[in-house]
């Protein structure tokens, strides 16, 4: 090992349940880690700069852009991505609700779209207010609302009729 | 990106000693600016000291309604609070009309206020840049500069800053409590944030090893009657045009006192105390709340491409004030 090798650092990933070791280059974001360390290449890298959400993952329950997280800042969180979201008995909702309204074209953002979304409820559940939603509590996810809090996930096949659609009936379900 | 070395500190002090032993160094705690910026090139730091786990994450609330942020709070924690919402509705708005749900996850209170401006030439590294390569030349003045300042520029920097929270903050009368090598200090936002003049490249006031530990918002009595509005070139999730941040007691029909902050249109949060000096006294109409702003932006050094940033602000402050007071336009 020379001094020119770039610095690395050990560090233990929780991804989907299951704990992960890896040594990585200090400069590999979480996106690289996932997709290029763990052959977890659900989230995708759109922009790589947080502008479009393809890489969004669920960090210790919270939706976020993994491909302006690095790795080694992730030591003992948890991870959830697009991998771990089916159960036993199927799809997880939002996935459903995808499929049922047709909520993609090329299915590049879709990952995200659906990781951002899971997060996006958990927050509406949890009473958050957006900047639409004014002085009061939201009374429900209603088009407005669904729009401004999904704005972090661009499509460029412009699937967002489908993607509304969907998560329309995802909350008018829970 | 540059390979860099990666410290993960037990405590302030720590960071601290590690910041100031090498100025090379950045602090990161959430990360979306800074590790974007080192994919860019434009930060190249040789140390990477991760303060994101040194807790520093309570929003403290004192019996007088003030607040103590603690730099690590996110956006959103920070932005649905209950007491904020109830005390600075125009803290929380303007942290919810920032960025996306995914960032205001991951974002910080501190870094909010430390984030760079999104000038396209300080971003862009084949491209001069007083700010980020000092003496460099900027292509601004001549080239694109829609998104930059009216206020407080200079000729060798005309850049904005980006962020709606501190625009609030400045409205606000908020200090930040920072930790250095020579011990503890607070500086209210103005102290902190410099004015380019000559010297683009130094933005505030901060030394290496300086971190800041929490924003402390004094109580505001008619903070409750607050605001935030930002307008943009889209709907959502985009960087301001123009906004402003204002706090109104109107007592027995006149105006008390008044706060007025000013985003998108300067180098740094830009409280309009020429505004707030010329409304104090005065009947709370539309004229005067436009005269008033008139004061303000009369000092403004407009260009060919953001000289629609005037008419602009004056709109957004009337209309703004007006609302909070019931005022006819």
């Amino acid at each position: 090992m020379t001094d020119d090798t770039p610095p690395r650092t050990r560090v233990q990933l929780s991804v989907n349940g299951q704990s992960r070791d890896l040594e990585l280059d200090n400069r590999t974001t979480l996106l690289d880690a996932l997709r290029e360390h763990l052959g977890l290449i659900g989230s995708k890298k759109g922009c790589d700069h947080g502008q479009c959400g393809a890489c969004t993952v669920l960090l210790d329950g919270r939706r976020t852009n993994a491909c302006l997280v690095l790795a080694v800042t992730c030591a003992g969180r948890e991870v959830a991505t697009i991998e771990g979201m089916a159960g036993p008995d199927g799809l997880h909702p939002v996935q459903q609700a995808f499929v049922e309204h047709d909520g993609f074209q090329c299915g590049y953002c879709t990952p995200g779209q659906i990781m951002s979304a899971v997060g996006m409820l958990e927050e509406f559940e949890r009473g958050w207010p957006s900047a639409v939603t004014g002085e009061v509590q939201p009374a429900g996810l209603t088009a407005p609302e669904i729009r401004e809090r999904m704005s972090g996930n661009l499509c460029r096949c412009g699937a967002y009729v489908g993607i509304l659609a969907a998560l329309t009936d995802v909350a008018s379900r829970s | 990106m540059k390979p860099f070395r990666y410290a993960r500190p037990g405590g302030v002090t720590e960071a601290v000693r590690s910041g100031a032993e090498e100025p090379g160094s950045r602090f990161l705690a959430g990360g979306t600016n800074l590790v974007d910026l080192m994919k860019l090139g434009v930060e190249r730091p040789d140390l990477v000291v991760d303060v994101g786990g040194l807790g520093l994450d309570e929003i403290v609330v004192d019996s007088g309604g003030g607040l103590r942020i603690g730099a690590n709070v996110r956006n959103s924690d920070l932005a649905v609070h209950p007491a904020v919402r109830r005390e600075l509705p125009m803290l929380s708005q303007a942290l919810l009309s920032g960025a996306s749900g995914q960032l205001r996850n991951q974002a910080t209170a501190a870094g909010n206020l430390l984030q760079r401006t999104r000038c396209v030439y300080f971003q862009d590294v084949s491209k001069p840049c007083n700010k980020r390569e000092p003496g460099s030349g900027c292509p601004a003045r001549q080239g694109d500069h829609r998104n930059l300042a009216v206020l407080g520029g200079s000729a060798a920097c005309i850049a904005t800053h980006p962020s709606d929270f501190a625009v609030a903050l400045a409205a606000a009368d908020a200090e930040v409590a920072v930790t250095g090598p020579a011990g503890e200090r607070t500086l209210r936002l103005d102290e902190l944030y410099l004015l380019p003049g000559e010297h683009p490249e130094r933005e505030t006031s901060l030394a290496p090893g300086d971190l800041i530990t929490a924003i402390v918002v004094p109580p505001l009595p008619f903070g409750t009657m607050s605001a935030y509005r930002k307008v943009r070139d889209r709907a959502s999730y985009a960087f301001a045009v123009a906004s402003v941040a204002a706090a109104i007691d109107v007592t027995d029909g006149v105006v008390r006192d008044v706060r007025i902050a000013l985003g998108a249109v300067a180098p740094k949060p830009w409280r309009a105390h020429r505004a707030e000096d010329a409304l104090r006294g005065l009947e709370p109409t539309a004229s005067a709340f436009r005269a008033a702003v008139g004061a303000e932006l009369s000092v403004a050094e407009p260009l060919l491409d953001n000289a629609f940033k005037l008419p602009l602000t004056a709109n957004v402050v009337v209309s703004v004030l007006s609302d909070l007071t019931g005022a006819r336009r």
